[in-house]
C-alpha cells in the first residue's frame, strides 16, 4: 500500500501554524475547545477576515493567539467591553470572546451581565475549569464548595456561580454548555451562536488536571475526561437553577445542552435614532 | 441619518464642558464611551444627544474600567475615540489606559478635575490628577497632555489631543478642571474645512504580505503603522509584551526594545508636541509657570506685578506633558525664580524643580476654590524682594 | 471697563438662565468679553442659588466675582446672603415684591418681576423680566443684543413670550427713569 504523507489539514487555515506549539499543559481541555472554534469558523460561511476574537488574561486567553483572524488579548477581565466596542464599530464582524471562567466571572463578571443584558451582538466562549489555572490553581468564583486550591487550602468556603443559569438571568438569547469531550455538539453550538444575532454564551468544562484535578482527587486527564464520559446526561430543558456543579459529587449527573435560544433586538446603540428616522 | 451638523461653525456662549465636546465632535469623534461622574458629565450628556444625531456611538458603560477598555477596542476598529471622567473614574481607567500605551492604541480622555484623593470634592475644583496623568498606569510609558485656561480651549485642546494621539499612537488626555468645564466663555468654531487634522499613520503592506510586521516602527518616528479590525491583516494585538509581529514575547531583550520604543517615540519627539505660551517673558527676571485655570488668576498676578514695576513674566502650559523642560532649562540663564501656583500640594513644581538650579516656590492650595491671584501675587512680591 | 454682577434668587426662578442670557448677548452680541460662572456643591444646596457674570471690554483672566458692583436679588434670602458683598455704591436691582431692602439700605432700583410675568401669562418668565430690567437701568447689555441672545437660546416656541417678558422689564427701566 503507497504511503499517505497529510502535509496539512484544512483546519491549518485558521491557525497561526508558526505560533505551534501552544503553551497548554498534557491533558489540558482548551485544546478540543479551540478546535470546536476553528471548525466552527471553517463552516461559518463567514471569511476569517470577518471574525475576531478577544480575551482577556489566563490560559484560555492565550487562544486568540493562536487563531489566524484578528486577535486581542486585552487586560484581564475587560475582553467584553472591549469586543462591545469591535461589535459596535464594526458591526459587520463576528466577534468571539474566548477567555476563562475566573476572567469572565471573577475580575469581570460586572462587564459580563452588563453585556448580556445590553444584549450585545458577541459570543462568549467560557472554558470553565474551576479554577486559576495559569497562576498555579487558585481558588475561583467556579469553585466549587468545599473543593481544595492553593488560596483555599481547607476547603473553599464559597459557593459557585452557576454560568448557565447567571447567563440565561441576565439576558443572553443563546445559552449551552459542553464539555471539552463533546467536540461536535460544542462545534454545533458555537455554530449556532455565530448564527445568531446577540449575545450567546458557551460554556465549556475543561479538565485543568493540574491546578484543580491533582488536588481535587479526580486524578489526571484521562480520568477526569472519563468522568465527563460516564456522569454527562444531555437535558436541553433542564430547569437551570439545577445546572449547579461539583464534580466531586459522585450523586449527580453533569447536566449538558443548548438551554436558551430565543429572539432579541441586538444592542444597537443608534436604534432609537433609527426609530425616530422610521417614523 | 444627519440631521444635526457635527461642526457647529460659528461663535457661540459654552460651557468648558460642552465645549470639549463640541472639540470631540470637530476632531471627527465616532465614539464615546464613559461613565457619568461630576464634574464631567455634561461632557456626556452633550455627546449623548450631539453623536447619535450625526450617526456617531455614544454608549454609556457600566463603569470606567469597561469605558477605556471600550475605546481601545474601538480606536483599533479604526474609530476616533474618546471619553471624559474625573479623578475617581480616572484611576479606574488606569488598568486599560496601560493598554492603550502598550496597543499603541489613540484615544483621548478629559479629565475635569476635582478636588481629591478619594471620592473628595465632588463639585469644586483641583488640580490634583496631573501627576496620575503622568503615571497613574504601572510600567514606564509615554503620555501627551493637556491642560485648557478657558471654554476655547477645551474645544482646541481636544482637537489637538485627537490629533496628537493619532500621531503618535498614544492615549491623549485633557487635564481640564472644575472651574474650566463648568465657566462658559465665548467659544469660536471653524468651518469644517479649517479643523487641523492628523491622519494615523497605515500600512504600505497589503494584508499577508508576509514582509508586514505590524508591530514594527520602520521610520524615524518610532510609530508603526496602524491596523484595523475587519480590513483583512488578521493581527493580534497584545496586552504582553510583543514582539514585531505582534505575538507574546515574555523575555528580557524583546521588553527592553519594545518599552524603549514606546517611551522614545514621544522622548525624541517631544518638540513636535510641546506647546506654550509665553506671557512678557521677554525680559523677565521672574518666572511664573502656570496652567488650567490657575493661569488666569497667575495671568492677573502678573499684570499686578508689572504695574509695581516687578519684571515677571509667565510661562503658561498647554500640554503639560511631555513637560517643556528644555525650555525651564533655557528660562534658568535669563530669571532668577520660578513661582508655580497649582490647586494641588506641588505636583508640577516638582518637574520644575528637575531641571532647575534657581529656587522654585509653590503656591498651593489643596483644592475646593480657585486659586486666588493675591497668594501668587504675594509670592511674587517675596521673591522679589528676597532676589 | 470689568463689570462684575451676581444674580440671585430661588431654585427654579431659572438664575442660570438669567445670567446666561446677560453674558451671552454681551459676548456674542454686543462685541464684549463675558464669563459666566455658578456655584455648585454644598454652597449651591438650599434655597438660594445664582450665577455670577462678569462683562469686560477687555479679556477677562479671573472669571470670580468677590464683590459684585451690580447685585440683583429676585428673593429675600439670596438679597440677605450676598447683599454684603456687594461694593460700596454698587448698583442694587431688586424683584420689589419678593425682596424687602435693609432698613438702611441705599439707593436701589425695584421691579415687581414676578407679578409682570403673571400679567403675560407665565410667571415663569420673571427671570427673563428682570433680565430686561437689567438691560434697560444699567445698559451693559444693549436691547438688541438681549433679544439675539433669547432668539438663540430658547426654544423656538417659548422665544415671543420671553421677548415679551424682556422688552416689558426693559420698557418698566425706561418708564422708572423717564417719571
Amino acid at each position: 500500500m503507497p504511503e499517505i504523507v497529510v502535509e496539512s489539514h484544512p483546519i491549518d487555515t485558521v491557525f497561526r501554524t508558526e505560533r505551534l506549539p501552544h503553551i497548554f499543559c498534557p491533558g489540558c481541555g482548551i485544546g478540543p475547545a479551540v478546535h470546536a472554534y476553528a471548525q466552527a469558523i471553517l463552516e461559518s460561511g463567514i471569511p476569517k477576515e470577518r471574525h475576531a476574537c478577544v480575551s482577556g488574561i489566563g490560559c484560555s486567553a492565550r487562544v486568540p493567539g493562536y487563531m489566524d483572524v484578528d486577535s486581542y488579548h486585552t487586560t484581564h477581565g475587560r475582553p467584553i467591553p472591549f469586543a462591545t466596542a469591535i461589535a459596535v464599530v464594526k458591526p459587520e464582524m463576528e466577534v468571539t470572546v474566548f477567555s476563562g471562567d475566573g476572567d469572565l466571572f471573577g475580575i469581570g463578571g460586572n462587564h459580563f451581565i452588563h453585556a448580556a443584558r445590553r444584549n450585545v451582538d458577541i459570543n462568549i466562549i467560557c472554558i470553565n475549569n474551576f479554577n486559576y489555572g495559569m497562576t498555579g490553581g487558585q481558588v475561583g468564583p467556579t469553585t466549587p464548595l468545599g473543593a481544595k486550591a492553593s488560596t483555599a487550602p481547607y476547603g473553599n468556603t464559597e459557593p459557585a456561580f452557576n454560568l448557565p443559569y447567571l447567563a440565561a438571568a441576565t439576558g443572553a438569547v443563546f445559552v449551552a454548555r459542553w464539555t471539552a469531550l463533546h467536540v461536535r455538539q460544542l462545534k454545533e453550538a458555537i455554530l449556532r451562536a455565530m448564527q445568531k444575532k446577540g449575545f450567546t454564551f458557551i460554556e465549556v468544562l475543561a479538565p485543568c488536571p493540574v491546578g484543580f484535578g491533582s488536588p481535587n482527587d479526580l486524578g489526571d486527564a484521562i480520568e477526569e475526561v472519563w468522568l465527563y464520559r460516564e456522569r454527562c446526561v444531555v437535558d436541553h430543558s433542564v430547569y437551570l437553577p439545577d445546572l449547579e456543579l461539583d464534580l466531586r459529587r459522585k450523586d449527580k449527573p453533569f447536566v449538558m445542552g443548548n438551554f436558551v435560544d430565543i429572539e432579541k433586538e441586538p444592542f444597537d446603540p443608534l436604534a432609537m435614532m433609527k426609530k425616530k428616522e422610521g417614523e | 441619518m444627519s440631521p444635526e451638523e457635527r461642526v457647529l461653525t460659528g461663535s457661540h456662549f459654552l460651557l468648558g464642558d460642552h465645549a470639549c465636546a463640541e472639540g470631540g465632535l470637530a476632531a471627527g469623534c465616532d465614539f464615546f464611551a464613559g461613565y457619568p461622574i461630576t464634574p464631567s458629565t455634561e461632557v456626556a450628556e452633550r455627546l449623548a444627544r450631539r453623536l447619535p444625531a450625526v450617526g456617531s456611538i455614544f454608549i454609556q458603560m457600566e463603569d470606567e474600567l469597561a469605558s477605556m477598555a471600550a475605546l481601545v477596542g474601538a480606536s483599533l476598529s479604526g474609530a476616533r475615540a474618546m471619553s471624559a471622567t474625573s479623578g475617581p473614574g480616572f484611576s479606574l481607567m488606569m488598568e486599560n489606559i496601560g493598554m492603550a500605551v502598550m496597543m499603541e492604541a489613540p484615544c483621548v480622555v478629559v479629565n475635569i478635575q476635582r478636588g481629591a484623593p478619594s471620592t473628595g470634592l465632588p463639585t469644586l475644583v483641583g488640580q490634583s490628577d496631573m501627576m496620575q496623568a503622568r503615571w497613574g498606569s504601572h510600567g514606564d510609558y509615554e503620555i501627551a497632555a493637556y491642560s485648557p485656561s478657558s471654554p476655547q480651549e477645551c474645544f482646541d485642546h481636544v482637537i489637538k489631543a485627537f490629533n496628537t494621539a493619532d500621531r503618535w499612537r498614544i492615549p491623549v488626555f485633557v487635564m481640564a478642571d472644575e472651574l474650566i468645564g463648568h465657566m462658559s466663555e465665548r467659544v469660536v468654531i471653524p468651518p469644517a474645512d479649517q479643523i487641523p487634522r492628523v491622519e494615523r499613520k497605515r500600512p504600505r503592506h497589503k494584508p499577508d504580505d508576509p514582509d508586514f510586521l505590524h508591530c514594527l516602527a520602520e521610520d524615524e518616528d518610532l510609530v508603526p503603522p496602524i491596523v484595523h479590525a475587519g480590513e483583512g491583516y488578521r493581527a493580534n494585538f497584545d496586552s504582553l509584551t510583543h514582539d514585531e509581529k505582534g505575538y507574546p514575547a515574555t523575555f528580557p531583550e524583546p521588553h527592553d526594545r519594545l518599552v524603549r520604543r514606546l517611551v522614545d517615540k514621544i522622548r525624541l519627539h517631544t518638540d513636535q508636541i510641546i506647546e506654550y505660551e509665553e506671557i512678557f517673558m521677554d525680559d523677565a527676571e521672574l518666572a511664573v509657570i502656570a496652567y488650567g485655570s490657575t493661569a488666569r488668576s497667575a495671568r492677573r498676578a502678573i499684570n499686578e506685578a508689572r504695574r509695581e514695576g516687578v519684571r515677571v513674566g509667565l510661562l503658561r502650559l498647554i500640554t503639560v506633558w511631555p513637560f517643556p523642560e528644555n525650555k525651564v532649562k533655557e528660562l534658568s540663564n535669563q530669571v532668577k525664580a520660578f513661582v508655580v501656583p497649582e490647586l494641588n500640594l506641588g505636583q508640577m513644581s516638582r518637574e520644575v524643580e528637575r531641571f532647575t538650579s534657581l529656587p522654585v516656590i509653590g503656591v498651593n492650595h489643596a483644592g475646593g476654590v480657585m486659586m486666588a491671584p493675591d497668594p501668587i501675587l504675594d509670592a511674587i512680591r517675596e521673591v522679589k524682594k528676597n532676589a | 471697563m470689568r463689570h462684575d454682577i451676581r444674580v440671585a434668587g430661588f431654585g427654579g426662578q431659572g438664575m442660570l438662565l438669567a445670567g446666561l442670557l446677560i453674558g451671552k448677548a454681551a459676548a456674542l452680541y454686543d462685541g464684549k468679553e463675558a464669563v459666566l460662572t455658578q456655584s455648585y456643591g454644598p454652597e449651591a444646596r438650599g434655597g438660594a442659588s445664582n450665577a455670577d457674570v462678569i462683562i469686560d471690554d477687555d479679556p477677562i483672566d479671573y472669571p470670580l466675582i468677590t464683590n459684585p458692583d451690580h447685585f440683583v436679588p429676585m428673593f429675600q434670602e439670596a438679597y440677605e446672603r450676598y447683599r454684603p458683598s456687594l461694593v460700596k455704591d454698587g448698583i442694587l436691582l431688586i424683584e420689589s415684591d419678593l425682596v424687602r431692602p435693609f432698613a438702611d439700605e441705599g439707593p436701589y432700583r425695584g421691579i415687581p418681576a414676578t407679578r409682570i410675568a403673571e400679567e403675560l401669562g407665565r410667571r415663569i418668565v420673571a427671570n427673563v423680566v428682570m433680565v430686561g430690567f437689567f438691560s434697560g437701568a444699567t445698559g451693559l447689555i444693549s436691547p438688541q443684543a438681549g433679544e439675539q441672545a433669547i432668539r438663540n437660546t430658547l426654544r423656538p416656541r417659548l422665544v415671543d413670550l420671553n421677548l415679551k417678558a424682556f422688552n416689558a422689564g426693559y420698557d418698566y427701566a425706561k418708564k422708572q427713569e423717564a417719571s
